[in-house]
């Protein structure tokens, strides 16, 4: 090398984990194995990992997402909705509402995603080990719930009462209906209710607010000191039931919730979740109600 | 700390060597404004010539070089039922900045703090960044700059050698063994007393030159109280939410993302553009719900975040004040004015 010439240094990307730059876009080819429609609007998709070391590898926890990468098409962050003890089996539960779901409407079994993840935090499930839970969801925030329920279907003697409070507009808009006599056999109490029944439609009507309401009744007043709550759906009900459960002595350290914005890297650097200047892709997007609540317009 | 005194024609032969073997970029006069004052770029120069070591401020910051506007992620090559994505950092030999004044060099070391630490470090970034030798020069401060208030004024490390201007001759100052090989090809010396004297005097006359202050003082805590005030409304009510703020801010490095197949539909690409946060559908989520759907609330956001959520978690504000959105908002909305409506919130 002559006198005076700088010398090009690669990026070192030694190393898997979060802090090898190499992770940045490390991306995991995966096969759709299973398309299962559950609305008009929403499907479920069941994903392989194709590599076997990396399917065994990827494990997450309820409430972690993932970017979905269409080549092409684009990529989108998504909850993962299946249980954790899956692995790189993993399920998503779309709902088309843009160009990107829209497209994955129409694949068939066999098409080959893009998956970046896990990423995010999840719900801190083993704190709540010996406890109540209450997972309280409304429309498509069941998703990410439902790998909440799933652990703790599998993990079903280190909680005591569980139970669903589950609401959608209508009846035709249920997730996973055939799931709910297999959660109510594992002891998983399922209270759902609508706002706008149709004629067929015999259970409870309103929000879910009032449902929850008659569960804490019959739990006696000192219900908060052993009972942690799940929350995800739309901004405006978090905001009903937080603040309810706060008003019923539950500590907001013992409420969590899922915060929804649309990442394009997942990773801290786009700023397109970021909230003050925290990121909800690094610090969420699992919160406690504490910390939403001093997170400005974070809902 | 290493220093050196450099002969103005040393510095041009030392441009000359380095520019004969390595790609050079620096600041160049591309025009003039309608007011007939010059205006400057950063470019790849050649000859020395061309370079304008006396410039006053580009418009757009050093980010580019760092950050493109446009950059290719990932490419896909696509097969029928299969594709397989390459990921290029888009870097692949060493470059040398020439003549890049402290706010942007700090506003680099700034990014370096997002972008380069914690979890998920960005490659692409680091792949320039580290790949970039910098030569810093001081400035003569012009009437937007507040570089003072944000304690940007001077570079204290993320260079590789600096220099300032005090007459006949450069001071010095050498951070790095790259910088010092260079100086080995041409002739230098050791800084005498006087030489001392004559950097002082530089510096003095430098600080004399700010005009614009900002009070920073218990900022973070008089946003979080001032969150709900209605200043926020009056200065969104003038903001056009063009992004040009953004555009020219030399720490702004939000980004969104963009899929496109060429037309044999054999490659796709995943490419990164910057964007703001004025920007309209900024925060919009899937379903078309907004959470920052009116001006002032993504104005506001604008400064949390640089004003306040930063300076929380880094100890330091990701503004600069280098004083370019203030020239370039075409609302004529600058930084050290908003804050001091908001600061005089009654």
């Amino acid at each position: 090398m002559s006198e005076g010439m700088v010398e090009f240094r690669p990026v070192n990307n030694k190393g898997l984990g979060k802090n090898a730059p190499s992770a940045f876009e490390r991306t995991f080819k995966a096969e759709i194995t299973s398309i299962h429609q559950l609305t008009s609007m929403e499907n479920l998709y069941r994903m392989q990992i194709i590599d076997p070391s990396e399917r065994k590898g990827f494990s997450f926890e309820p409430g972690q997402f993932v970017m979905l990468e269409l080549p092409g098409i684009g990529e989108a962050p998504f909850s993962i909705t299946s249980s954790p003890l899956r692995h790189g089996d993993i399920e998503l539960c779309i709902r088309k509402a843009g160009s990107l779901t829209n497209f994955l409407s129409r694949v068939g079994r066999g098409t080959r995603v893009g998956i970046r993840g896990p990423l995010g935090t999840g719900f801190p499930m083993e704190k709540m080990h010996g406890n109540d839970i209450l997972l309280i969801a409304g429309g498509l925030g069941l998703a990410p719930l439902r790998a909440c329920i799933s652990y703790a279907q599998d993990n079903r003697s280190r909680f005591h009462n569980v139970d669903i409070v589950y609401g959608a507009k209508e009846p035709s808009q249920f997730l996973f209906t055939y799931q709910y006599d297999w959660w109510r056999a594992d002891d998983i109490g399922l209270h759902i209710t609508v706002e706008k029944p149709d004629d067929s439609w015999k259970g409870p009507v309103g929000m879910t607010t009032g449902i929850l309401d008659q569960i804490l009744a019959s739990r006696g007043s000192s219900f908060h000191e052993n009972t942690y709550a799940i929350v995800c759906g739309p901004p405006v009900m978090f905001k009903f039931v937080c603040s309810m459960l706060t008003q019923k002595n539950l500590p907001m350290q013992k409420m969590f919730v899922s915060l929804e914005r649309r990442m394009q890297c997942g990773m801290g650097k786009c700023c397109r979740c970021n909230v003050g200047s925290t990121y909800i892709c690094l610090k969420g997007p699992v919160f406690d109600y504490w910390t939403v609540m001093n997170l400005k317009e974070a809902i | 700390m290493l220093f050196k005194v450099i002969a103005k024609e040393e510095l041009k032969r030392l441009f000359e060597l380095l520019a004969s073997s390595h790609t050079v970029v620096g600041p160049v006069k591309t025009g003039r404004d309608r007011t007939g004052l010059p205006l400057y770029a950063f470019d790849e120069v050649e000859r020395f010539e061309d370079l304008s070591l006396d410039y006053a401020m580009t418009k757009i910051p050093a980010k580019r070089f760092f950050l493109p506007y446009r950059e290719d992620m990932a490419v896909f090559e696509m097969r029928k039922d299969d594709w397989n994505k390459k990921v290029d950092y888009n870097m692949d030999r060493p470059r040398i900045f020439f003549g890049m004044h402290p706010c942007d060099i700090n506003a680099l070391n700034r990014l370096d703090k997002v972008l380069m630490g914690e979890t998920y470090p960005m490659p692409y970034y680091i792949a320039k960044r580290q790949n970039t030798v910098i030569i810093g020069i001081d400035c003569t401060p012009r009437p937007y700059c507040f570089c003072r208030s944000m304690a940007a004024d001077t570079a204290l490390h993320g260079f590789d050698m600096f220099l300032t201007d005090i007459g006949e001759r450069y001071f010095a100052e050498i951070l790095s063994d790259t910088a010092f090989n260079f100086l080995r090809l041409i002739k230098t010396a050791e800084p005498a007393g006087e030489d001392h004297v004559l950097y002082k005097k530089a510096a003095a006359a430098r600080n004399e030159r700010f005009v614009t202050q900002v009070d920073t003082t218990d900022l973070m805590k008089i946003l979080d109280m001032e969150f709900q005030s209605d200043v926020w409304k009056q200065w969104g009510d003038k903001c056009l939410s063009c992004g040009t703020c953004s555009n020219v801010c030399p720490t702004c490095y939000c980004y969104s993302v963009e899929a496109t197949v060429d037309l044999k539909l054999t490659t796709a690409r995943k490419t990164k553009m910057l964007y703001s946060c004025n920007l309209i559908d900024f925060a919009e989520v899937a379903g078309a719900h907004n959470f920052r759907p009116e001006r002032h609330i993504r104005l506001k956001y604008r400064y949390y975040h640089k004003h306040r959520g930063f300076v929380e978690a880094y100890e330091e504000s990701l503004c600069v004040g280098c004083g370019r959105c203030g020239e370039s908002c075409l609302a004529g909305i600058t930084v050290p004015e908003v804050i001091a409506s908001v600061r005089s919130t009654l």
